[in-house]
């Protein structure tokens, strides 16, 4: 098969007089009808990476190496010739679709422009164009549309079709599923896999195991990156079913699917912490859930999946007390305090003040509660946190850490029940994976009802006693 | 469409309400305040000081409710507010509603000329600064709009006549006629806006610049002209359009002093005319109609804004 | 084990108040404020140093000594009626700085507690103070101060009144919004389920969330002040003759300035200098 682009040695540093590298030296090649997947975990600089083929990296940044294209080396070209490239012969799909479209222009010009401007079709053979991609694309019944109007799957269609006017045979697709739900990343995954199709060339960035191993049925190669490292590289199926490299194996182990199986210990448990009784509960004006029941014992690990907005957190919150059902009840035991009924969050940098160190906080905390600081130590250890860490603000700590300082907040005040909502969705691969069992090792250790709200059905299946599925 | 309009229209209607209960209240405060016979100087104001006389003054009183409880002449003076009988000036002795039609026409003029000048001036400005943040003009227009800010639209005025009408000659000074005279006035608002403007307009397109959907129009193929066109102007123009809401107030002050120093015959300077005559009448009169005129320009920019951005037109 | 907890109480408690309220957060980044807050230093200094550095009287006209250039005997000249411009424009520093200072603390108080309040509570409360709040909007402040000022000519406490019940609303609706995000926001949620009280929740998420956008606005609310009260001078409305206000000794010498432009001049710069030293030390600009 030919090479349709050969990449030899590219890196990207900073421009300064003491470059930092951002992106170590990669190689590798685009071949027609064999996608390449590089994957790995977020803020590897694989985003680094597209711009840099793309010709778009921030000012302040600088590729060196070679790029070939048809024997021309893209990175001699000065940028006004490279942008011409732009749309007519390499394609970008975007990252967050909702951001990605202009807000305050109909859906449908936002396609027709590039076949006026970009192809160069006339303004009426552009605008029929364009009607005859949003139809292919399901999206007819939302034609003058505003991208606030669409959800995140319409937005991501109209994006591909935007970004494809021109017809480049080059595309390379930047964590395209970034922030999308399973079935909206299974739409996206079936688009990439058709433009590969048509197209010839595809390049996608993620940090998404699932999203690679949908994509190697097309065959192609996968490359594993770790900070702007080449890790390994070679055919999809083999690195996927036999990492060779240490990391490589981590990192694929780290996908939920591949998680060894609960063990279910059956024991008789004891009586329910917490219980809700045939809840209700709408939020505008659409049914959550009707007539919901259920119940968790010390110790017991319940999972909760569902599409997002069908209701998973509002179930959690309203256990804790934080929502009020419109009927049925909740019944917590009144033989605990109601502290140690806690919380995880989705976003670990949103559950702290920013402006305090952690020693701070928790420092606040123990006064509090009168809590023997000495437990301090033991649970940082036990977290494996790094004393260090008290005394940087949360913008400081990475989210990993954070998450489990969260824990660690949570733990001092000896909990009963714990609600985790979507705690590791904002976390890699491998960091949601210690996270998750940790979370669980302590559960079951301190005999503490962990309620786990997760979009990832796989996530929830290898983890938790129980599964509870909403659905919209 | 119509929802948003409606509900817009009648938010703005409120607020054209309220300016009236103030104004009138706070002018009804003041000729409780004042001292001497308030009917005999309203008498006087009517007929002039020689016809004056303890009929006359009783018939004022009498229909202006001068001798009755604090609360029902309070009522009476909204009253005649509202069905806009604003009474004749205390100085002029003319109708204050048809001194106010005069005025209203310069003022205006006035306003809307120094809004057009600043808009030409900072809109590009902005755009050019704002595509080249940390650039030399936008260090520039950094530098201008702060000291611009520190300067109070009298003292921008008084440089203005200084240089342009004393030293060059170019513009006279003061007064109203010829089309020369708004030159000046309108320059001395216009900088003071136009310095705001150039940085809000600039934060807008540093911010638009940056934005994943302005480099998405980049790397869909539009070269930077296009993208400009089609997704930089019209979404840099919203926030611009809508802070000048904010500027209005500025605005609203800033003809207060300049018509004063600029002798320009509109309503502010009719306002500080009163104010210091103590003409009572035409102190509601022109506080009511600039505050009224804050009001309409108010609605008019909102409207604007939903013109410019289609999301305001969303349900 | 002992060391890394002694290390916490340290850092818990030995830091300076100022810091741990967040107070000079707001202050100490960028170097305009820093220039800003020199600059100001630097024109309180003149203002109150000056009555005890010389002998010269603000109001002791002398018809012999009108319009002098400055010099020996007068530092910075004399205005139309042989008054000294130097004690005269330090007397107006002093009463436009101690105005906008007053003016601005007691907008501020109200205003940051009924914006918690209206923020936090929400319900008729809130529902009550935003409607006050939009009455005051719906006119010009300036229109505003004016008609007060009507009603008691020449009077330094109507001016305060009302500069103060117009900026107040300022400070309202910023602390309002900033205090309805954080209510709902996971940091304040999760201190709540942790068992922290309101006054916890006060101190170590709202206010140093509130500390620097409340320092932006007194240092612009300060400025506001000033330019509103030489405004108001500047068109014979606010202090009479012969109090020595910015705006009214431009007025005054605004005829003589061909003869003497560096009579003019001073009032203009130093109201220029004092405004723009508070827009340095609020140091934002609009977005």
């Amino acid at each position: 098969m030919s090479i349709v682009m050969d990449v030899r040695e590219l890196s990207v540093t900073t421009r300064s007089p003491t470059p930092d590298i951002l992106v170590h030296p990669i190689s590798f090649s685009l071949k027609a009808g064999q996608p390449l997947t590089l994957l790995g975990e977020t803020g590897s600089g694989k985003s680094l990476l597209a711009q840099a083929l793309m010709g778009n990296l921030p000012r302040e940044l600088q590729a060196s190496g070679q790029v070939f294209v048809d024997g021309v080396d893209l990175l001699q070209l000065p940028p006004r010739q490279r942008q011409r490239w732009w749309g007519r012969r390499m394609a970008m799909l975007p990252q967050e679709p909702w951001h990605a479209l202009d807000p305050t222009m109909a859906i449908d010009q936002q396609i027709s422009e590039g076949y006026r401007l970009v192809a160069g079709l006339s303004a009426q053979q552009a605008e029929e164009t364009a009607l005859v991609d949003l139809e292919q694309l399901d999206l007819k019944q939302v034609e003058g549309y505003l991208p606030s109007e669409l959800s995140g799957g319409m937005a991501q269609r109209a994006a591909f079709a935007a970004a494809r006017t021109g017809a480049a045979t080059i595309v390379i697709a930047d964590e395209p599923t970034k922030g999308l739900d399973n079935a909206r990343r299974d739409d996206v995954v079936r688009l990439l896999a058709q433009a590969a199709r048509e197209q010839g060339v595809l390049l996608t960035i993620t940090h998404d195991i699932a999203v690679a191993r949908q994509l190697s049925q097309l065959g192609g190669d996968i490359m594993i990156v770790k900070s702007g490292k080449c890790m390994e590289h070679g055919p999809a199926h083999d690195i996927l079913d036999n990492p060779a490299s240490d990391y490589g194996q981590r990192l694929l182990a780290a996908d939920p699917q591949s998680w060894p199986a609960v063990q279910h210990t059956q024991r008789p448990l004891p009586s329910p912490i917490i219980e809700a009784q045939s809840v209700t509960k709408t939020r505008g004006g659409k049914l959550l859930f009707q007539d919901l029941s259920l119940s968790l014992s010390p110790g017991e690990i319940v999972g909760i999946t569902g599409p997002s907005g069908c209701g998973k957190s509002t179930l959690g919150d309203m256990l804790l007390g934080l929502v009020k059902p419109d009927r049925g009840k909740v019944c917590r035991s009144n033989d605990y305090s109601p502290r140690r009924f806690q919380k995880l969050y989705q976003d670990p940098p949103a559950a702290f003040s920013p402006y305090w160190t952690m020693g701070t906080l928790l420092a606040d905390l123990c006064r509090l509660h009168r809590i023997e600081h000495r437990r301090i130590p033991s649970l940082l250890k036990r977290l494996e946190l790094h004393p260090d860490l008290l005394g940087r603000r949360p913008d400081a700590i990475s989210g990993g850490e954070l998450q489990r300082f969260a824990i660690l907040r949570a733990l001092l005040l000896d909990p009963v029940f714990l609600f985790a909502d979507e705690p590791t969705s904002r976390l890699d691969p491998i960091t949601q994976q210690e996270t998750i069992a940790l979370l669980v090792e302590l559960a079951r250790e301190r005999h503490c009802a962990l309620l786990l709200v997760s979009h990832d059905e796989a996530l929830v299946q290898h983890s938790c006693d129980r599964q509870i599925a909403l659905h919209h | 469409m119509v929802r948003q309009l409606s509900s817009l229209l009648s938010q703005r209607l409120v607020q054209a309400g309220l300016v009236a209960w103030i104004v009138g209240t706070l002018t009804f405060l003041l000729t409780r305040s004042l001292p001497g016979d308030m009917a005999w100087r309203i008498a006087a104001g009517r007929y002039g000081y020689e016809q004056v006389n303890a009929e006359a003054a009783a018939a004022v009183r009498a229909e202006m409710a001068l001798d009755t409880s604090p609360w029902s002449a309070y009522l009476h003076w909204l009253g005649e507010l509202l069905s806009f009988n604003l009474g004749r000036s205390l100085v002029s002795g003319e109708s204050v509603a048809d001194e106010l039609a005069h005025q209203l026409g310069h003022s205006l003029d006035l306003a809307l000329m120094a809004v057009l000048i600043a808009l030409l001036f900072a809109f590009p400005l902005g755009i050019i600064a704002g595509l080249k943040p940390r650039g030399i003009i936008d260090r520039l227009s950094l530098l201008g709009a702060v000291a611009l800010r520190s300067l109070p639209p009298f003292v921008i005025g008084l440089l203005l006549i200084m240089l342009f009408s004393v030293s060059l000659g170019w513009f006279p000074a003061a007064g109203h006629g010829s089309g020369n005279h708004l030159w000046l006035p309108a320059m001395a608002l216009a900088l003071g806006l136009a310095a705001v403007s150039t940085r809000v307009t600039r934060h807008a397109m540093a911010r638009v610049a940056a934005s994943p959907y302005y480099s998405f129009s980049r790397t869909k193929g539009l070269n930077g002209w296009q993208t400009l066109q089609r997704h930089g102007l019209r979404n840099v123009g919203v926030p611009v359009v809508a802070y000048l809401g904010v500027q209005l107030i500025y605005l609203i002050e800033g003809v207060v002093v300049i018509e004063s120093l600029f002798a320009w015959p509109g309503i502010g300077h009719a306002l500080v005319h009163a104010v210091v005559a103590r003409d009572i009448p035409m102190i509601q009169g022109t506080a009511l109609v600039m505050g009224l005129a804050f009001v309409a320009l108010n609605t008019l920019v909102d409207i604007a804004c939903m013109i410019i951005d289609p999301r305001r037109r969303l349900a | 084990m002992m060391a890394s907890s002694s290390s916490t109480e340290r850092h818990s408690r030995g830091l300076p108040t100022l810091t741990r309220l967040g107070l000079l957060r707001g202050l100490s980044v960028p170097f305009g404020r820093l220039i800003g807050l020199v600059m100001l230093l630097l024109l309180a200094a003149f203002a109150w140093l000056t009555p005890h550095l010389s002998t010269a009287e603000p109001y002791r006209q002398d018809l012999m000594a009108t319009l002098l250039p400055p010099g020996s005997e007068h530092w910075l000249g004399t205005d139309h009626l042989g008054r000294s411009l130097l004690a005269r424009l330090a007397d107006a520093v002093r009463l436009s700085m101690g105005l906008a200072l007053l003016s601005v603390a007691s907008a501020a108080i109200p205003g940051i507690l009924f914006g918690i309040v209206a923020g936090w509570r929400g319900g008729w409360c809130d529902r009550l103070l935003s409607t006050l709040a939009d009455c005051i909007l719906a006119l010009p402040g300036l229109l505003l101060v004016l008609m007060l000022a009507a009603i008691a000519p020449g009077n330094f406490w109507t001016l305060y009144v009302g500069i103060a019940l117009v900026l107040w609303v300022e400070y309202f609706r910023v602390v309002r919004a900033a205090t309805q995000t954080l209510a709902a926001s996971p940091q304040v949620q999760a201190s709540r389920l942790l068992g922290f009280g309101r006054w916890y929740i006060i101190r170590r998420h709202l206010w140093p969330e509130l500390a620097p956008q409340v320092m932006t606005l007194a240092a612009f609310g300060a400025a506001t002040a000033i330019l509103a009260v030489s405004s108001l001078g500047f068109v014979s409305i606010g202090l009479k003759p012969p109090t020595a206000e910015l705006g009214l000794m431009m007025t005054e010498l605004f005829p003589y300035y061909q003869e003497a432009p560096w009579a003019l001049a001073q009032p203009v710069i130093v109201l220029f200098l004092l405004v723009l030293s508070f827009q340095l030390l609020a140091g934002s600009e609009p977005k």
